[in-house]
């Protein structure tokens, strides 16, 4: 029976994910800003499958009380074996761009409390030399894009950030797992037309259960992002900065 | 979702919302007295008419509310918000040994859609209609109240609820009863039948034996086949008596673009060949429950090969009495109209009394025919089976309807005026307008 911390554990894509870990009979630690919706996503995974579930209540901005919440954690389950990071928002570009303190405050939710986060969990698991860190970053990280770029950056941010972790934690065999999931239709999209390329987050969920259990590096989900990307990735700066995207 | 995706399954009429309001907690369900037009809860459209549209007003989308809530298992009680479907339900439990009480032919419907509908399926005849099984569920008004309704709390509003076509509040979660299961399998008899008579000779027999049943008339067929088809009846396999195959593992096929596929030609062809599949008078299988109960669930968006006009179902029941005549006249109408039918379905309801006030299953023949909507021609000829209807005391199922008069509304459904007390005054629908329409006379 291993011990798992969500942050983030009321998200659409998050809950997937612990009810896979709750089903095989994983004790879990469930974060979110609301105790309201935490309460609604740990009776419907205790009604499916038998488990422990904590539920604690907390604003990932509330950086100063970032250790408090992992030595709570700590003390609940009895140790931790991973800790997923799936907060997130996804703001409006451009009443963004017009407005300095919204810029701060994406970064803040969507980087900094999450590079926070993780450092505490690395700091954790390198002296037990083993356990296994995933956050959701996002494909919007892999290139600025007008249309996106805020959140894209600090998705970046996350992105870049995990690369160096993983180059330090693997000598203390650590995994760090890197979820770059595509367009998920969750209520952070509920506002865009849905395309064919918009996946479940059933599907997202359990492409992120998998790397945790694989410790893979690096997860595009669903896979073909991996592709679109690469593309993507590979169009001159010169021709990209034309485009409209 | 775009507004133009909240269509009803036949895909007529076609009537768009002003706006969409989409939930996803059932804690935090917004004031619905704010909104500035008529409100209708909306979940999977798996309605085939106007009962789950609102044209100009505003529909909110229950969908999001898809979390589990409790199991008590030794009394079988689950508990779940009002979005959750019932393909999610039997994907969980019934490797655990559970089945819905009451499921109808497609399980990509939500709870709350199957109180709302007060739904039927396969086993009317001994376990009557999902409000049977129904013991409680929370009702938001839009005065902010939130009530349980039981039949200790609430009665009335329960009552008015099952069947009560979404218009007396907003439902957030249901308790209803499971029922054990030996296996995900059914063991399945499929017996032709050349005409009316036989088909009730058959029904006799298999409605002791059988927990579900169910038949497909060939409505092309006329003169001494009339009424001939293939009547399927089952009970759960249990694993000490069936061998019980492996798992299917089906994916699900998906219509690819609207076109129109299904016309007189391809209707007749089909009816023949499916008559004429089964070779032997009796089969027995052991079949999975998605052949047994959701074949139609096997191609996804099935309604979009009767192209963008759509198409209409027509589904009432007539009481008991001169039940053979009646679906004689009515097989002969619909056999000599060249409007021919691809899925024609025949079966008894039995008489298990729902709590539902407005409910539609009733002791008698309940006959389900589809149409693909080809204007007035469609439109005039279902008005001459109204008439055959009403006759012979029978009713429309509101949940398959898009066009039954206010007149017939009320005459089959005389209790409307007491079930309008309990409508709340923020929701309406299409439907609903439609049917209580003032009758000059
Ligand atoms: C292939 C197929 C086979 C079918 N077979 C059968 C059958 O055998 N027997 C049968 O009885 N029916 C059958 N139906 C009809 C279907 O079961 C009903 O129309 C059902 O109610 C659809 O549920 P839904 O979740 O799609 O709801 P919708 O169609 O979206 O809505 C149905 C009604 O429920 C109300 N509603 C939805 N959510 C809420 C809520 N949260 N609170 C309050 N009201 C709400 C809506 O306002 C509306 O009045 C079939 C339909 C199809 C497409
Ligand atoms: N959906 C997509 O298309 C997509 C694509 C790529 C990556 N992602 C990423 O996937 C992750 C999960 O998102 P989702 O799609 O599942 O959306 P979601 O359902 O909206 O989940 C986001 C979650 O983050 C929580 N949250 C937001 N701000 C917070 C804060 N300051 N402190 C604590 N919790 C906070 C939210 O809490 P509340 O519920 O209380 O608001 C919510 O539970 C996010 O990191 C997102 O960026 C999503």
């Amino acid at each position: 029976m291993k011990k798992i911390m969500i942050f983030g554990a009321a998200s659409a894509i998050a809950q997937e994910t612990a009810k896979l870990f709750a089903r095989d009979g994983e004790n879990l630690f469930l974060v979110d800003m609301n105790i309201g919706r935490l309460e609604a996503v740990r009776d419907d995974i205790l009604s499916r499958f038998k488990t422990k579930i904590e539920i604690y209540e907390m604003n990932a901005l509330d950086f100063d009380k970032h250790q408090e919440l992992f030595d709570k954690a700590i003390q609940t389950l009895g140790g931790l074996d991973a800790v997923l990071i799936a907060h997130g928002t996804l703001p409006d570009q451009i009443k963004t761009q017009e407005a300095q303190e919204m810029i701060i405050r994406e970064f803040n939710i969507n980087c900094v409390s999450v590079i926070s986060l993780a450092s505490i969990a690395a700091n954790y698991f390198e002296k037990k030399k083993e356990g296994c860190i995933a956050v959701i970053s996002s494909v919007a990280g892999d290139r600025g894009r007008q249309s996106n770029y805020i959140y894209g950056a600090a998705k970046g941010g996350v992105t870049t950030f995990l690369q160096g972790l993983r180059n330090r934690m693997t000598h203390s065999g650590v995994s760090v797992v890197t979820i770059k999931p595509g367009m998920v239709d969750t209520p952070m999209t509920a506002h865009l037309p849905k395309s064919p390329l918009f996946a479940k987050p059933g599907v997202v969920g359990k492409g992120i259960y998998k790397a945790m259990l694989s410790g893979k590096a690096v997860a595009y989900l669903p896979g073909y992002w991996r592709l679109i990307m690469f593309i993507i990735k590979m169009i001159p700066e010169w021709i990209f900065k034309k485009m409209k995207l | 979702m775009i507004i133009g995706d909240y269509e009803s399954w036949g895909r007529y009429p076609k009537y768009k919302p002003n706006d969409v309001f989409s939930v996803y907690w059932r804690n935090e369900i917004p004031d619905l007295g704010k909104f500035p037009n008529k409100i209708l809860p909306y979940a999977w459209g798996k309605s085939y008419g106007d009962s789950c549209l609102n044209e100009n007003g505003i529909l909110i989308d229950t969908k999001n509310l898809s979390k589990f809530i409790s199991f008590d298992e030794e009394n079988g009680l689950f508990r779940c918000e009002a979005g959750v479907t019932l393909a999610s339900i039997l994907d969980f439990f019934v490797p655990r040994g559970w089945f819905l009480s009451v499921t109808p032919g497609t399980k990509f419907i939500s709870v709350a859609g199957a109180v709302a509908n007060d739904v039927h399926g396969k086993n009317h005849h001994n376990s009557g209609s999902f409000g049977c099984h129904v013991t409680k569920f929370e009702l938001v008004r839009s005065s902010g109240e939130r009530l349980i309704c039981s039949n200790e709390e609430n009665t009335e509003l329960f009552k008015a609820t099952i069947g009560g076509l979404g218009l007396t509040g907003l439902i957030t979660w249901v308790e209803f009863k499971l029922k054990p299961c030996p296996s995900a399998f059914f063991a399945m008899e499929s017996e032709k039948f050349y005409n009316v008579d036989e088909f009730f000779d058959i029904n006799d027999k298999s409605e002791k034996t059988f927990d579900y049943t169910v038949s497909w008339v060939d409505c092309t067929a006329s003169g001494s086949s009339l009424g001939r088809g293939i009547y399927n009846r089952g009970n759960h396999a249990h694993p000490e008596e069936y061998e019980i195959p492996k798992l299917p593992n089906q994916k699900l096929k998906s219509f690819p673009f609207d076109a129109a596929f299904i016309n007189s030609f391809s209707v007749n062809v089909f009816n023949m060949l499916y008559f004429n599949k089964q070779i032997n008078r009796i089969e027995k299988n052991v079949v999975h429950y998605d052949p047994f109960f959701y074949p139609l669930d096997a191609v996804l968006h099935w309604n979009k090969a009767y192209g963008k006009q759509g198409f209409l179902q027509y589904q009432f029941v007539v009481p008991f009495g001169n039940e053979k005549d009646t679906i004689r006249e009515i097989l002969k109408q619909v056999s000599g109209s060249g409007m021919s039918s691809f899925l024609t379905v025949l079966k008894t309801f039995g008489d298990m009394k729902s709590p539902g006030m407005l409910s539609f299953p009733r002791p008698g023949v309940t006959m389900a025919i589809d149409f693909r909507m080809n204007g007035d021609k469609t439109l005039k000829f279902l008005e001459s089976l109204d008439s055959i209807v009403r006759e012979s005391g029978g009713v429309i199922y509101p949940a398959k309807d898009a066009r039954m008069s206010a007149e017939d509304f009320q005459k089959f459904y005389p209790q409307w005026t007491e079930f309008e007390k309990y409508i709340d005054p923020a929701f309406s629908s299409s439907f609903w307008r439609r049917v209580t329409k003032k009758i000059n006379n």
